[in-house]
């Protein structure tokens, strides 16, 4: 089909050209030209000031100087090296632009385009060339040595691609239970709190009461922080106290709390973010990241947002001292979800 | 060209004063002649020192980016001078008084110290910060300028997807930026990352243990998002830049169509010396501008945040401005999550964050043969359509943005709904239909408006503009006045070309033997539909007939419309 017939080009009102050459005020008042001579320069001019400024303020203003100025406050040695800095470089380009715009010749020419493609005769003889080639290499010939060039090459791939299979550990099996799915929490291991690691006492939470905290050996990684920071990422905790008859226990659960006190995983089943927005109302336990909502009176069930899955609960109970101390560890993976998790083990609305 | 002497340093012709009337590189001497001698200077800029680029502020959104993309580099290697991209813990001791005695990584330290130790250094970060959002944004906006006025048609189709590598690139090479400095937010988005990572189907976790040398956090990701940031994609980036600028000008750039404006010229003003120092002049316009901002507009202050550590968060943490849109996916998308066997199928995740990015980069990069298709036009367009003539097109556009629109005002739904005291839940619902809701609305609303624009244009060719003078006939009608428009803007306004809808072919032979068919039925009636928004343009006896009768033609409207006001 040829795009004549797909296009139609006509044109009703005939091409009048390029209109013609208005001359600009400073072409004919040489007052005005000399003056916008005058305001270029003096753009131009300006900036070995404000640059020599620059340097002064780099040497003389002490990084401690503040600039209190309508409420705002500022560093003085940024706010004056920027100031500076930013009007001589602003100052260049509108000078240079100004030159442009007022003082060069602003006739617009006209230059022919050419068609993106090369001519018949350029095609022609391009493949002139490389049938030449061709035969010169005798490939047409040779096809064992084609063939095996055409496997050579992508198979160089392979060797490249597997020298980064060491940028990090396989996740087999193995690999994945002692890492993402399991966390430092152990039976006997006690509830302490984020910051000072100090124990918790059930008798000490009141009702609506959150508390972030973490296991008490998290404290033996403070000498390797890479370990200490993969360990919190998973064993963070919250604990709630709710009063026990406006919440929901099941059956198999029901030893997993100190009247009214549970623990879950503070780790969002979304993507993973620390979740901390407590409604102690509604025990509805909110994400920040993504708003995933879950009920912490309800087995942290997801009541909104992206999250899929109920926060991990986390059993506990209390010491012969009456502090919180863990039951066991998680029963199954805290975080994100992964293809290999196995998520037919978790909490489900109704479950007993 | 003449011959290249050579002239001995102390030759007294170095002193000759130019005479009147004389060129000023007369006989090509000096360093340019040595350096013609060996590369062939005169060769190379014959021709194309007087290259002619046409004028339109449109254009200058590219040079925007190119621009942004050069401060980033200048201000990068300044900051490359500081940054320490390590994750190994020390405990801060620095000017800053609030974070005395923290824990922290060696990454977060360095950009506290270049933050309040280095003088300017706290200038060339926020500079750096505020070029990178400008760098994406005016990237986005170029796309959008070319989107509309058809600027990707044959022969710059390349050089669109080109455009289309360098934007998706840039929100990585904006992403792995911001999240170098280890701060809470930046730690934030590494861990939504590393959930995203994980939640790809069957080999999610294997790329997340790569990615992250191990579990989340691990100690590797802030040094390899380093080498991500200041060398992998700077460097594709520059390449394809280099590739993008080479294609500007092997193509010469395209105009919008104007008087004495063809598919086979291109007018305009010369690269020496007009564009030199008009392009020249606007890069320093734009690094003064955003020198300035980093002056008086705080970005990113990385010590109000705090370190990372991965059970501390702060609410309202939202990603820089070009992953909202990923962000709003994100928080609105349901949650469907499949739970098979001992597998666990994350959509919720992968869909709006992986697919997300596939969708709209990939639609972008289909839609120039998508629409060449529909069209069957194989010419090449150097003169750029305005966005009313092509009003699908336009309406795609607009739906498009709107779209991401959306999505990037769910990326703020807690910020919403705590400013104006809405409940959260209720946005979320509401985004979760604007999304497919709001994109229709605007793609039908833009059809209307490009056929009232094209009208509008029509009733300009054929009877003038209203000059505002309203005119009292003796019998009490009244009318508006209307002048000619000049012959320049009446060119401007038909010039366009149009596109008749087609038969579809048949498919037989005269002998009744199947073959192709030029047109297919699918193609007739996709291109109908494409064109119908399209107002056949009036023609050359149109317009003649309505300017000869032109004051008569008044008469009659007034009196028609007279009449039909004197029967209230």
């Amino acid at each position: 089909m040829s795009s004549e017939v797909e296009v139609t080009r006509s044109h009703p009102v005939p091409d009048p050209g390029i209109p013609e050459h208005v001359e600009r005020w400073v072409d004919v008042d040489p007052a005005a030209s000399r003056r916008a001579e005058r305001q270029i320069a003096a753009c131009f001019g300006a900036v070995p000031l404000l640059a020599l400024g620059f340097i002064v303020v780099y040497f003389f203003v002490p990084k401690t100087w503040a600039i209190q100025f309508a409420g705002l406050h500022a560093q003085a040695q940024n706010f004056w090296l920027g100031l500076l800095g930013g009007v001589a470089i602003l100052l260049v380009g509108i000078g240079a632009v100004q030159w442009a715009r007022l003082i060069m010749g602003d006739h617009e020419i006209s230059e022919e385009r050419h068609p993106a493609g090369s001519t018949a005769e350029d095609r022609e003889q391009a493949l002139d060339e490389v049938h030449e080639g061709i035969t010169q290499s005798d490939l047409p010939r040779r096809k064992l040595i084609s063939t095996t060039l055409k496997i050579a090459l992508p198979s160089l791939a392979l060797p490249a691609l597997v020298t980064l299979l060491d940028m990090g550990p396989w996740p087999g099996p193995g690999m994945r239970a002692a890492t993402i799915e399991t966390t430092i929490w152990a039976e006997g291991v006690h509830l302490v709190t984020d910051v000072t690691y100090r124990r918790i006492k059930a008798v000490d939470m009141v009702v609506g009461e959150l508390v972030n905290a973490a296991p008490e050996n998290i404290q033996d990684l403070n000498n390797d922080p890479a370990a200490k920071a993969a360990a919190t990422a998973k064993a963070a905790i919250i604990i709630v106290r709710m009063d026990p008859n406006t919440i929901k226990i099941p059956q198999s659960r029901k030893d997993w709390q100190v009247d009214g006190i549970l623990c879950y995983s503070k780790i969002c089943t979304h993507v993973g973010c620390p979740i901390s927005l407590w409604e102690h109302q509604t025990h509805h336990l909110l994400c920040p990241c993504h708003q995933s909502t879950f009920d912490l009176g309800n087995s942290g069930v997801v009541v909104f947002g992206p999250a899929a899955r109920s926060l991990p609960q986390l059993p506990i109970t209390t010491d012969s001292e009456g502090y919180l101390v863990a039951r066991s560890g998680f029963t199954v993976p805290v975080g994100p979800s992964y293809f290999e998790r196995d998520s037919t083990h978790d909490y489900q609305n109704g479950d007993n | 060209m003449a011959k290249p002497t050579t002239v001995s340093s102390d030759s007294p012709a170095l002193d000759v004063a130019t005479p009147e009337g004389k060129k000023p590189l007369a006989g090509l001497g000096g360093p340019a002649g040595w350096l013609d001698d060996r590369v062939g200077l005169a060769k190379l800029s014959k021709g194309n020192l007087r290259k002619v680029f046409p004028d339109h502020w449109s254009f200058l959104l590219g040079e925007i980016a190119l621009y942004s993309f050069i401060i980033l580099l200048l201000t990068g290697v300044f900051l490359t001078i500081w940054f320490k991209p390590s994750m190994a813990e020390v405990e801060y001791q620095g000017t800053y008084q609030l974070l005395r005695g923290l824990p922290m990584s060696e990454a977060y330290q360095s950009t506290l110290t270049l933050s309040f130790d280095v003088r300017g250094g706290l200038l060339v970060r926020q500079v750096h910060h505020w070029a990178a959002m400008l760098f994406v944004a005016a990237a986005t906006v170029h796309m959008l300028r070319i989107f509309f006025t058809g600027a990707f048609r044959k022969p710059r189709e390349i050089n669109w997807l080109i455009g289309i590598g360098l934007l998706s690139m840039a929100l990585i090479e904006g992403f792995a930026g911001y999240s170098l400095p280890d701060d809470l937010l930046s730690g934030t988005g590494l861990r939504f990352v590393d959930g995203l990572i994980r939640s790809i189907p069957i080999i999610g976790t294997w790329a997340e243990f790569l990615v992250f040398g191990g579990e989340f956090p691990g100690t590797i990701i802030v040094p390899r998002l380093y080498m991500v940031h200041i060398l992998l994609v700077p460097g594709l980036l520059l390449a394809l830049i280099g590739a993008h600028l080479a294609l500007v000008v092997y193509h010469k750039h395209t105009q919008y169509p104007g008087p004495g404006r063809t598919e086979k010229n291109v007018v305009g003003y010369p690269l020496f010396p007009v564009y030199m120092a008009k392009a020249g002049g606007f890069f320093f316009i734009v690094f003064g501008v955003t020198v300035l901002m980093g002056t008086f507009l705080s970005i990113n202050p990385v010590w109000k945040f705090g370190p990372y550590t991965p059970n501390q968060i702060t609410a309202g943490s939202q990603p820089d401005w070009y992953m909202g849109f990923v962000e709003g996916a994100i928080r609105i998308f349901p949650p469907i999550e499949w739970h098979l066997g001992h597998t666990t199928w994350s959509w919720q995740i992968f869909l709006p964050g992986v697919g997300m990015l596939g969708l709209l980069f990939g639609g972008l990069a289909a839609y120039p043969f998508i629409e060449a298709w529909i069209t069957g036009d194989k010419s090449e367009h150097h003169l750029l359509d305005r966005p009313r003539n092509a009003p699908t097109r336009t309406s795609f556009g607009v739906a498009g943005i709107t779209w991401y629109a959306m999505f990037w005002i769910a990326g703020g739904n807690d910020i919403l709904a705590n400013t104006f005291g809405g409940s959260l839940n209720a946005i979320t619902w509401a985004m979760r239909f604007a999304v497919w809701v709001a994109p229709v609305l605007a793609f039908i609303i833009t059809r209307r408006a490009c056929m009232s624009l094209q009208r509008n244009d029509q009733d300009r060719v054929l009877h003038g503009a209203e000059s505002g003078v309203i005119v009292r006939t003796p019998d009490g009608g009244y009318y508006e006045d209307h002048m000619p428009i000049p012959t320049d803007e009446a060119y401007t306004l038909t010039q366009h070309a149009e596109y008749p809808s087609l038969e579809p072919t048949a498919a037989v032979d005269e002998n009744g033997v199947p073959m192709p068919a030029q047109v297919t039925k699918r193609r007739a009636r996709v291109r109908d539909w494409f064109f119908r928004a399209n107002l056949a343009k009036p023609s050359a006896d149109e317009i003649a007939a309505a300017h000869s009768h032109g004051d008569e033609a008044h008469e009659v409207e007034a009196s028609d419309e007279h009449k039909a006001v004197s029967q209230h």
